[in-house]
């Protein structure tokens, strides 16, 4: 199929491609929601990314925090942002550590100002800002720009058949392009978790990853929980998973056969070096998405089995499935049918050229599944509660 | 196979298989994701769309194996033709997951 396709994208003040353009309003924490969509009310076109949290957080949950708002504001789809929060200390990090990129960002706080005065000095910038990025313009860009996020969802065994081989076809093509992208997911990496280790490329690698992966067990252990009930879910039970090493296996199928050349941090954004990345995150599929999202990912490919709507204010995700039940009742939602890998009507290499076709024609612009319906699933990770 | 198989299997040597379609009872034809072999199990019940058949006798307490791997441990006696699911199988790493 067409290797020929020329992809385009926004090249940002700093280098990183975007596929997307858009100009947003972020808010610090919580009580910043509503002044941050009266701004997108006034300004359509400007996109609002509220979320629940960012007060009397700290420590290492507060910097999770930082990282991701400062992130999500850093991402190459962005092209400026507009930043609300309640008072100016948390606000100005959040605008200084995204004005690294070198794109526009201005900072707004509501205390001794009242949300409605601050609602319209945020909406006259956003209002300029929204102009000056409709003049931004797509360019010819390469594979090896565009940072690529995988992870999936409501999973059952057609996942493992299906849709997360042919999703390994695309990470396979795109590490040997030189590419980067991202898996996650430590919870459902269970069972199946020697195989990544073994596929890390340095004893410091691994060790990191074993570090990150012994750390997540010992956390559920010391709660003194087993997870009956969340892993496998009742959804992946109800599409015939049985365990969660079931579960992982179809899981890692997905990551394909490259070495994981790096570990990240949650919401870290990897370094110089291309290849395929594992990063701490949850299984929750909008925690995860949001993480990469905020590690500089640009597009997402998430398999399911059972049905996952999930999508991302930023980052457009791109859903499979190969299960003809769930394509059939939830057309909709799904951006490639591969259930034709089941009735074997064709191989692995020729879904993952079907997969690579709907990649890049969303690279180039087509709006995904999430994107028309609206799913706009933004979710913080916490680590603990707030003091 | 001439017609679109009734199930898949991942790897030689796995003990179970998935129906890719609804499966009655009685003989069911399938092969192996990456092969061309063909395999036919005499079912001794009806296996939904994406759940897992024996291929093979596997004892009370022996391991299950998928995708080439250790996925669960049989909690009873599964006999070649049988389905399988959480009635039939736990985790083998966290014993308490499942049933």
């Amino acid at each position: 199929m067409a290797e020929q396709r020329g992809l385009t994208g926004y090249r940002r003040e700093n280098g990183t491609v975007g596929i997307r353009n858009f100009t947003a309003i972020l808010p610090v924490d919580d009580l910043s929601n509503a002044a941050a969509e009266a701004v997108a009310n006034v300004v359509p076109g400007t996109l609002a990314l509220p979320h629940a949290y960012g007060r009397l957080q700290f420590g290492p949950d507060l910097d999770l925090t930082f990282r991701t708002l400062i992130g999500t504001g850093a991402n190459p789809n962005i092209a400026s942002v507009v930043v609300i929060g309640i008072e100016p200390n948390w606000t100005e990090r959040i605008v200084e550590g995204i004005a690294k990129t070198g794109k526009n960002v201005e900072g707004f706080s509501i205390e001794h100002c009242g949300d409605l005065r601050t609602v319209e000095r945020a909406a006259r910038v956003a209002a300029r800002f929204l102009q000056e990025d409709s003049e931004k313009q797509r360019e010819p860009v390469r594979r090896d720009e565009i940072m690529l996020s995988i992870k999936c969802g409501e999973s059952d065994t057609t996942s493992g058949l299906g849709s997360c081989p042919t999703t390994a076809e695309a990470v396979d093509r795109w590490v040997d392009a030189g590419g980067t992208v991202l898996f996650g997911e430590t919870s459902e990496l269970t069972g199946g978790e020697q195989l990544i280790a073994e596929r890390c490329v340095s004893g410091e690698v691994r060790a990191r990853f074993q570090e990150i992966y012994d750390g997540y067990v010992a956390m559920i252990d010391k709660t003194g929980a087993n997870l009956l009930g969340s892993q496998p879910t009742q959804g992946n039970i109800r599409g015939g998973l049985s365990t969660i090493e079931e579960k992982a296996m179809g899981n890692i199928a997905k990551t394909g056969t490259k070495p994981v050349v790096g570990v990240l941090d949650k919401a870290e954004a990897p370094g110089a070096e291309p290849g395929l990345y594992f990063m701490d995150t949850s299984s929750a599929a909008a925690e995860c998405v949001t993480l990469m999202a905020a590690a500089g990912a640009v597009v997402h490919l998430f398999p399911t089995g059972q049905g996952n709507v999930i999508g991302n204010p930023i980052e457009p995700v791109i859903k499979l499935s190969a299960n003809p039940i769930t394509t059939e009742t939830m057309a909709e939602h799904i951006d490639l049918d591969c259930s034709g890998l089941l009735r074997r009507e064709y191989d692995l290499t020729s879904a993952g050229d079907q997969l690579m076709s709907v990649l890049d024609r969303t690279v180039n612009g087509r709006f995904t599944c999430a994107e028309v319906l609206g799913h706009k699933e933004f979710v913080l990770t916490r680590l603990y509660e707030s003091a | 196979m001439a017609n679109s198989p009734g199930f898949l299997a991942h790897h030689d040597g796995d003990v179970v298989a998935v129906a890719v379609r609804d499966l009655e009872p009685g003989p069911a034809e399938g092969g192996y994701l990456r092969g061309p072999d063909s395999v036919t199990v005499q079912l001794n019940e009806a296996v939904p769309l994406g759940h897992k058949l024996a291929l093979t006798d596997i004892a009370e307490g022996a391991d299950v194996i998928e995708y080439g791997r250790l996925v669960g441990t049989a909690s009873k006696q599964i006999s070649k033709g049988d389905y399988v699911h959480v009635h039939n199988v736990r985790s083998a790493r966290w014993q308490n997951s499942v049933a």
